[in-house]
């Protein structure tokens, strides 16, 4: 009798730590299988190419992550990165900060019209982010006029492709973000409120939180960090190009944190797991290629470990 | 829908005919805003809008998303999402031009099983595992691409379908002036109408998109109900992608990206709430030609370039929608 209670606590655990460690479990194997089977893979100079081509994707996740988290969901982000991809070579003659500065009030402005959509006129979040990807993208390419822009300028060029103290600039950018993030999401009144709204949005109404503004806000945040990922790829590719740019990035980016632990029915949070959801995605398409194998299988496997990760932690999300 | 003299079922039946019959401005939107684009198109561009020729192209257009937004309509009735889709109309795209060398016979079944294939896979992860539509579908879109990418050889080699091969033949037919893919899109719609309204698998999608707990209560079928209208969904993505194969002669794995939200749109417009429970399939088949002559409409002002069609498209489904909720608050009231 105990023998058996005992054993259903340790499946219990089991089941526990795979809901919560899931991810970080998977990207040690994915880590651990490429240091014995891939050549040249740890190496600083791929190490560092793995972490600055995830970057963008990670920027985009840690905002989709805090969307997700107040039971949204944000599809504009690809479009939003070719908007703020677009005005950078309409605007660097003023110089590259006055460009990168309109490119971020640009990512402010889709997400201030994406939360008012939400917040004050009550639409669902995936119709009003799915007008958005739609006109964004046709707005983009309407500023560049379709056409790929190539941009030669020092700064750009630094942000995209140099490091500081051995560590690239992107990879910095994402750390700062993902740290401030983690502050903001356990430490902060704004982080406390965004789950509050996510868990439960009447009783978050009744307990007197500005429920709206939050909602602004984070739909606001998201379109921000979508933007400084537009620059940071448009840094990086050494062109403008909002044709390209962000495609389908909104797909991976909600992959990022759903494998990451974050339920899609809100009210939690998970930005360390997020960040480990991206690199996992990352390292699986990298393991694939070095591997020799066709592109396809990787998103064969990303598929199987999606349904995995989120079977695992249904019985969470459902509490 | 009229009401119908069978007394099984009654309460559910009862409560969903009274609601259909009323008059819903917010539902009627669709109908009544094509109208109005469509007069003022003839208005505007006269014979080069309002030709049969270019009435055919618009059907043409219209009848692959026709396909793909009635799956889709199902499944948003019963509560739930497909993202798959796009990827599965590419999927079967590749099949059957890879099946075409063993004839029409196998380049119209392969495609059509594998796709009823995912979406007893979709349905069965949703209904059974109860994973969120979202996700299932999400990996189903992932995978599917994959797969015609692995099928396609990565994207290499083009199967090319022969021009003498009976589904090339049939699939390029017209009757009546109409494209055989029209015709067909025509027919799954009307089958569609008819399960929806007149059966008791289409008043069973509804209860259950309204309420899962009480459609459980009832004794309804909940899960079979989740399970079928994935498969439909995936099976009808499947059928337009062996239509536009038979259009272009071969299998693309690029094609089909972001129908999957195009279908959405169009279900959405069409008044169809995302929640579950509240829509019709004729607000879809207006939606659909609403988005497809608009696209058509900016296509003729020769000043516009091709990408103000996604800005009009885009905003014109924002404004949609917070009408419909608009109309629909006021008449809560």
């Amino acid at each position: 009798m105990l023998d058996t209670l005992r054993r259903r606590r340790d499946r219990a655990d089991v089941l526990r730590f795979l809901q919560v460690g899931g991810v970080y479990v998977a990207t040690a194997l994915i880590l651990a299988f490429n240091l014995f089977f891939t050549p040249n893979f740890a190496t600083l100079a791929n190490l560092r190419l793995q972490l600055v081509q995830v970057a963008p994707v990670a920027i985009v996740a840690i905002g989709m992550a805090l969307v997700i988290a107040t039971e949204g969901i944000d599809l504009s982000v690809g479009s939003t990165m070719a908007i703020s991809a677009a005005l950078l070579p309409l605007y660097i003659g003023y110089g590259v900060w006055p460009a990168i500065a309109v490119a971020l009030v640009a990512g402010v402005a889709v997400g201030a019209v994406n939360g008012s959509l939400v917040a004050f006129a009550g639409m669902q979040p995936i119709i009003a982010t799915l007008g958005v990807l739609v006109a964004g993208r046709g707005l983009a390419l309407v500023f560049a006029n379709g056409r790929l822009t190539e941009l030669f300028d020092p700064t750009l060029d630094a942000l995209g492709n140099e490091s500081v103290l051995g560590v690239p600039i992107s990879v910095l950018l994402v750390v700062t973000v993902a740290a401030i993030a983690g502050v903001v999401v356990r430490r902060a009144a704004f982080g406390r409120q965004l789950v509050a709204v996510g868990g439960n949005r009447a009783a978050a109404n009744l307990a007197g939180l500005p429920v709206k503004r939050t909602l602004v806000a984070v739909y606001v945040v998201s379109g921000v960090l979508a933007a400084a990922a537009g620059v940071l790829s448009t840094a990086r590719q050494g062109a403008s190009d909002p044709s390209f740019v962000g495609l389908l990035i909104e797909l991976s980016a909600i992959t990022a944190v759903v494998v990451g632990g974050t339920p899609l029915s809100g009210g939690r949070v998970r930005i360390l797991g997020t960040l480990t959801g991206a690199l996992l995605m990352q390292l699986i398409t990298a393991t694939v290629i070095q591997q020799n194998l066709p592109d396809s299988t990787a998103r064969m496997i990303q598929a199987a470990i999606i349904v995995a990760a989120v079977y695992v932690q249904r019985g969470r999300s459902r509490a | 829908m009229t009401t119908t003299p069978e007394v099984v079922a009654a309460p559910a039946r009862r409560h969903l005919t009274t609601r259909g019959r009323r008059w819903r401005p917010d539902r009627a939107g669709a109908p009544i805003v094509l109208a109005l684009v469509l007069i003022g198109g003839t208005l505007v561009f006269g014979d080069s809008f309002a030709s049969a020729q270019n009435f055919g192209n618009i059907a043409l257009d219209s009848s692959y998303l026709l396909l793909i937004a009635t799956g889709m309509t199902l499944v948003i009735l019963s509560g739930g999402i497909d993202l798959s889709v796009g990827s599965l109309l590419a999927l079967a795209g590749v099949l059957t031009a890879y099946g075409a060398r063993w004839g029409s016979i196998a380049a119209v079944v392969l495609p059509l099983l594998v796709c009823a294939a995912f979406g007893l896979a979709n349905g069965l992860l949703i209904a059974r595992a109860r994973i969120a539509p979202f996700i299932v579908t999400l990996a189903a879109l992932l995978f599917a691409r994959g797969l015609a990418f692995a099928v396609a050889d990565e994207g290499n080699t083009v199967y090319i379908i022969p021009a003498d091969l009976t589904l090339t033949r049939l699939g390029q037919a017209r009757w009546l002036g109409l494209h055989a893919p029209v015709w067909l899109a025509l027919l799954a719609f009307a089958v569609g109408v008819v399960i929806l309204n007149r059966t008791r698998f289409g008043q069973a999608v509804f209860a259950v998109g309204d309420n899962q707990e009480a459609a459980e209560l009832m004794g309804l079928p909940v899960a079979r109900v989740r399970l079928l209208v994935y498969v439909a969904s995936a099976v009808l993505a499947g059928v337009a992608g062996v239509l536009v194969a038979a259009q272009t002669q071969s299998g693309l794995p690029t094609i089909g990206e972001g129908r999957e939200l195009e279908a959405i749109a169009a279900v959405v417009i069409g008044g169809t709430l995302l929640s579950g429970g509240a829509g019709s399939l004729s607000g879809t088949l207006a939606g659909v030609l609403l988005l497809k002559v608009i696209q058509n409409l900016i296509n003729q002002v020769g000043t516009l370039t091709a990408y103000y069609q996604q800005v009009v498209s885009g905003t014109f489904l924002i404004v949609v929608v917070l009408i419909q909720s608009r109309l629909a608050r006021r008449r809560l009231r």
